[in-house]
């Protein structure tokens, strides 16, 4: 095999230059002729019935297009999974900044003003909040049962197991909502004419839910709607659904004006109107012999959903997936269940349900260790995975993966047991308490179960007649690396150098459908369909005769053009073909329910000053194994960034609601972590190959949001000796657990 | 339509971008941004919170870093402003552009010009940042995807480059 | 972006004198704006009333500091930068410069300014505590001429001051007297920087005879603590500082300071923090500064 001389580099960023010179285009740089601007006029209550629309008459509203649920051509539903989310709201809203119309002018002020001028009469019906009320069926607002989903996980016997266990370890623990909080706002420019249809550029992760989205709202086939994404801003899920809502809501204005329209959210709309993580609440029993060892358990992990369906159900099925860990159940029964209240819908960020069942896991390994009186190292220690076991979905884990030596390794890194024992002595005195906290854990890359099978990602590969090659995807650059690790990969497969490889803008005109940019899934599953695809326009050349098996790049890029003077163009496609042996069902919920997971232990140091309770982190120690690390610079850089939203996750971030609206939606009261907050995020990595994977890589986008919440409040639980079991934990929270223990 | 009070009309500006002398009409209480974004298509100042909390929207303005989406446009006249698109030579990149490029500094880039310019300030008062300093520096300039780390090492990088120069 | 520019009047005359002049001419109708950095944040949010703005940004009779052997007066045109990169300010005066150095990013130091803070006269303001502490008074200029006042009692309930709508604070005035003092500041905020303060305080205190050569002891000359976010109006606690004087430190005047400084202050729940939360932290920073004042007299 030959050695790889690009996978492993750290390339520089294919679309770099054009960041740092301010030259990137993202949709808010791009304005057409003739553009008209869009705005969404929304409701102010949680529940009801509309009653009245009026319009202000100091306005003149012939000059606006105005689009109401009347207005849709196709069916008004935001298509994703189910169809229960309308575009425009008709007859009745359910959750706070349900859009109910657009609005568009060319004058962007007299827009502003022009949606303050729509008044809307409603008739107040009663609404949820919390997945308790949700739950104790006060009101029935979604279905039959305000549930959206549920799953059971089944593994051995475990009503068996209660007579036996020398300790039932209980516990609660709560996550609350997370805004993605990219820079860029959601924003979306959408024109139609009757030849080309629909076109839209925007801000966005997956083009082709955009696409399916837009047909169905539209009523148009498939050549008829375009999609385009421009330069995006940070995504981090925030961006995977909620495009094909603002897309939807500019195409109509589109439509209905023949004129392009631009729709831009400002950071308030942006914050109270769109995605966030789901907020979830898990319940643990376990069963645990006096020597440590996990009999088996219960877990109830249940995610508020909001209004809408959305995603909820994919979440769920991440979260009750991951909800066990990285540890050996022999008998286990996990409860799933996404509820609906009347908020905007939860969505995608980063994990994706796992960060908050595996916050619950990792506390509860803390809570299980003190009551057998062990460390939180020996009570994992016991109970890991080991190569030969079964998952709790009875996933066999066939790699050589050493939960313990892992450990190992991130225990020393940290000098954990040091420190552990010189805080224990220094907090003695002092109102600066210190505290070191772990949380091992697992990340299963791709699409869940059969999920990959579905999506069955096509890719492109051709040859330029410049004699460059252009890689073909859908998948989508947002900062975490997409050009580059997907040129890397097309340039080792055809030997070339890095800037003979180039990536077309995704454009559902241009390129096939690769499937979402989620699911830590592009560089894995995307990238090794790149590299069959590239090596099959090797071998179209090498068949054809003009090219030698062995080859420089001059006379590839010879080869290359000659063969498209020759026969007009030179293109591969490749298709997900689901590798053999593995098996789920998606029925029990069993079976392979990854192709391969990346494993992970974190260490955090933090320090709470007892005089504003505040808690910050001192030193933090990422270890994670990742199959290859295909670029070093880019791998850090989306752990370091993964693990600093995973700070704010515990610490910082809390989103403030009243009768379901965000109220904190201004950057000055969201709190994210500034550069003066953060420590050194000390990152390593182990590479054991991944057979699934482009060069071995696994996926890693999301991995690093895992761990830290959970490394953090178990470190603040060694630092004050008091119980956490709720993130975010503010200074405020800290001060009153504290004070109630009567520690000052 | 009833017309508030105070409507003044727009008003002639004059100021220098990026050593460039600009004449723009525009009213006194437009935004230094938007005057850059839509009055001379200088697009690479962006927008991420319109409230001065993100720093996307930094330029120097009389060699000071400030927030122009909080500076009305009549404050600017006659002011010497820098955005982005003034640091990279004809053909060259500045070193603090180079140092973000070879550091992994931008990610999803939105917020890079605005860190890049807030960099350049702190380099023009202080060639021999320590990380604390930068990182104090670098303070109003939110970054969602790097969790600042390698935009640290680039304009330590940066530092130590321009002072071997 | 939530206004409309072209309903809002804005000019800038460019002297002192001439703005005073439009004051005086038009009372309450022209909203001054320096560096904007309030301001314009209610602007964008589509809540800005004002719609006559006046420009006193950049004017130069604001931007001075002038330095006599008794007194510094800091215009109040400058702005935090200017505040802290001030030599006298840093050494002399360093709780306004901790103060400046804690207030925003660099970009919206370069811009705010010290008038703009007192008027705008957020509770949670950064600078306030420290002028309440240093016992600034502020001068105040109109066409009738100039008056000054002690900035005690300047602020008489949210957002309302003894401020004539013809008038403009030219500058604050500080008296160079507080070499010797142990001088402790703390903004507690939601993150390190760029962050609305939750609570604040500004104290300074001297132990008896510290100046002899005779040992010290822990006995309190004189004190005076200033604090942010826990009223409407910034504090002095002068019931605090009632109660320590003349005392030696201990933990039972400790305690007593904590409940005096307790009785004082009205915290209350909003987006940011809680009203118990409040008082409690506000309760350890007044006894850390008493702690500390100890530890100082420990140390001369």
């Amino acid at each position: 095999m030959t050695e790889e001389h690009i996978i492993g580099t750290s390339v520089p960023r294919k679309e770099g230059r054009d960041k740092v010179t301010g030259a990137a285009r993202y949709v808010d740089d791009m304005t057409l002729p003739g553009m008209l601007y869009g705005a969404t006029v929304r409701s102010r209550f949680p529940r009801g019935i509309i009653k009245k629309i009026s319009f202000d008459p100091q306005f003149t509203w012939s000059e606006f297009v105005i689009v109401t649920a009347r207005d849709i051509p196709g069916k008004n539903c935001i298509a994703l999974i189910g169809d229960d989310q309308p575009c425009l709201a008709d007859g009745k809203v359910s959750h706070p900044e349900e859009p109910i119309l657009l609005l568009a002018h060319a004058n962007p002020h007299l827009l502003r003003k022009a949606v303050d001028a729509v008044t809307i009469e409603y008739e107040l019906l009663p609404a949820i909040f919390t997945m308790e009320a949700s739950e104790r069926r006060e009101h029935i607002i979604w279905g039959t049962d305000n549930t959206f989903k549920t799953f059971l996980i089944s593994k051995g016997d475990v009503d068996r197991v209660w007579s036996k266990a020398d300790y039932i370890v209980d516990g609660e623990y709560t996550t609350g909502a997370q805004e993605q909080l990219y820079i860029e706002n959601n924003g979306v420019i959408a024109a139609f004419d009757l030849e080309q249809g629909i076109t839209v550029w925007g801000s966005l992760q997956c083009p082709y839910y955009v696409h399916k989205a837009l047909m169905a709202l539209c009523g148009l086939k498939e050549d008829k709607v375009r999609v385009v994404q421009m330069e995006t801003g940070g995504a981090f899920g925030g961006k995977e659904d909620y495009p094909s809502i603002i897309a939807g809501h500019a195409a109509l204005l589109a439509v209905k004006s023949r004129s392009p329209v631009k729709i831009i959210y400002d950071r308030t709309e942006d914050m109270t109107a769109t995605t966030k993580r789901h907020p979830s609440r898990t319940r643990h029993r376990t069963a645990v012999s006096k020597d440590g060892k996990i009999l088996g358990g219960e877990i109830d992990f249940t995610i508020d959903g909001g209004a809408y369906a959305t995603l909820s159900s994919v979440v769920l099925s991440r979260g009750t997936i991951h909800a066990g860990g990285p540890y050996y159940w022999p008998n286990i029964r996990i409860r799933g269940k996404a509820v609906a209240t009347n908020m905007p819908p939860h969505g995608a960020f980063r994990g994706f349900g796992a960060p908050q069942s595996l916050f619950a896991m990792e506390r509860h390994m803390d809570r299980i260790a003190q009551t057998v009186g062990l460390s939180p190292i020996e009570i994992r220690r016991r109970n890991f995975l080991k190569p030969g076991q079964t998952t709790t979905t009875e996933q066999t884990i066939r790699e050589d993966i050493d939960l313990g030596k892992l450990l190992d390794r991130a225990l020393e890194l940290s000098d954990y047991p040091a420190k552990k024992a010189k805080f224990a002595q220094e907090n003695q005195t002092g109102p600066i308490k210190k505290g070191i906290g772990l949380a091992t854990f697992l990340h299963g890359a791709g699409f869940t179960g059969s999920g990959e099978r579905y999506l069955a990602s096509v890719v492109g590969v051709e040859g330029c007649a410049d004699g460059s090659v252009r890689v073909l995807v859908s998948s989508t650059e947002f900062g975490q690396g997409t050009n580059t690790v997907l040129c890397q990969i097309a340039a080792e497969a055809l030997n070339l150098p890095y800037d003979d490889v180039r990536i077309a803008q995704p454009d559902t005109n241009q390129v096939p459908n690769s499937g979402p940019t989620v699911a830590s899934r592009t560089a894995m599953v995307v990238g090794n369909l790149v590299r069959s695809a590239a090596v099959g326009i090797k071998q179209t050349l090498i068949a054809s005769g003009m090219l030698g098996d062995a080859y420089s790049p001059e006379e590839f890029r010879a080869a290359c053009k000659n063969h498209i003077a020759e026969h007009g163009k030179l293109c591969s496609t490749a298709r997900y073909d689901p590798p053999p042996g593995v098996f789920w069902d998606d029925e029990k919920y069993r079976g392979e329910a990854y192709a391969t997971f990346a494993w992970a232990a974190y260490v955090a140091e933090v320090e709470v000053d007892l005089s504003t309770y505040i808690a910050t982190v001192k030193d933090f120690v990422a270890l994670q194994e990742v199959g290859k690390v295909l670029h070093p610079i880019l791998a850090k850089g989306q752990i370091i960034g993964g693990v600093a939203q995973g700070i704010g996750f515990a610490l910082y971030e809390k989103v403030v609601w009243q009768n379901g609206r965000m109220q904190n939606g201004q950057m000055t009261n969201y709190i994210m972590p500034t550069s003066a907050d953060l420590p050194e995020i000390r990152v390593f990595f182990e590479e054991l190959g991944n057979v699934h994977g482009a060069y071995g890589a696994k996926g890693i986008g999301e991995l690093p949001m895992d761990g830290p919440a959970p490394a953090i409040v178990n470190a603040i639980e060694d630092a004050l000796g008091a119980r956490f079991d709720s993130i975010p934990l503010l200074p405020e929270d800290i001060f009153e657990t504290i004070s109630a223990d009567g520690v000052r | 339509m009833t017309v508030p009070s105070g409507r003044q009309g727009k008003c002639e500006f004059t100021f220098t971008v990026n050593g460039r002398r600009e004449t723009v009409r525009a009213y006194p209480m437009e935004r230094l941004l938007d005057v850059l974004r839509h009055e001379l298509n200088l697009n690479g100042t962006k927008e991420g919170c319109g409230e001065g909390e993100c720093g996307s929207c930094s330029v120097l303005m009389n060699g000071e870093l400030a927030n122009s989406c909080l500076i009305p446009a009549l404050q600017a006249s006659g002011a010497e402003i820098t955005t982005i698109e003034g640091l990279a030579g004809e053909s060259q990149l500045s070193v603090l552009q180079s140092a973000f490029l070879e550091c992994g500094g931008a990610q999803c880039g939105i917020c890079t010009p605005g860190m890049i310019l807030s960099a350049r300030h702190l380099l023009n008062k202080n060639a021999n940042p320590t990380t604390d300093e930068i990182r104090e520096a670098l303070s109003g300039n939110l970054c969602r995807c790097t969790g600042y780390a390698q935009i640290v090492e680039a304009v330590a990088q940066a530092a130590r480059h321009r002072s071997a120069e | 972006m939530r206004s409309d520019p072209a309903d809002h009047e804005l000019i800038a005359p460019g002297k002192l004198q001439t703005v005073v002049q439009l004051l005086a001419e038009e009372p309450g109708k022209w909203l001054p704006i320096a560096g904007g950095t309030d301001i314009m944040v209610q602007y964008a949010a589509g809540k800005l009333p004002a719609r006559k703005l006046v420009s006193i940004w950049n004017l130069p009779e604001l931007r001075t500091i002038e330095i006599s052997p008794d007194e510094i007066t800091i215009g109040a045109g400058c702005t935090y930068t200017q505040l802290r990169e001030h030599d006298l300010i840093a050494s002399e005066f360093p709780m306004l410069a901790s103060a400046a150095r804690w207030t925003g990013g660099i970009a919206n130091q370069n811009r705010g300014t010290l008038g703009g803070n007192i008027v705008n006269a957020s509770p949670a303001a950064d600078s306030l505590p420290a002028l309440l502490a240093y016992e600034a008074e502020l001068i105040l200029v109109s066409t009738r001429g100039e008056r000054r006042v002690p900035y005690l009692g300047f602020h008489t309930d949210y957002k309302k001051m003894n401020l004539a709508p013809d008038e403009l604070i030219r500058a604050a005035a500080l008296q160079r007297k507080f070499s010797g003092y142990l001088h402790y500041a703390r903004k507690v905020g939601a993150r390190s920087a760029q962050a609305i303060s939750k609570v604040s305080i500004a104290a300074l205190g001297r132990l008896r005879g510290y100046q002899g050569l005779d040992a010290v002891g822990d006995m309190i000359d004189e004190v005076r603590v200033a604090v942010g976010s826990v009223a409407p109006i910034p504090l002095r606690l002068a019931e605090v500082e009632r109660i320590v004087t003349g005392k030696s430190i201990d933990p039972e005047l400790v305690e007593s300071a904590r409940n005096a400084a307790a009785a004082a202050i009205q915290p209350i729940d909003d987006i940011r923090s809680t009203a118990r939360y409040r008082a409690a932290v506000t309760g350890n920073l007044v006894a850390e500064f008493l702690q500390q004042l100890r530890d100082y007299g420990k140390t001369i």
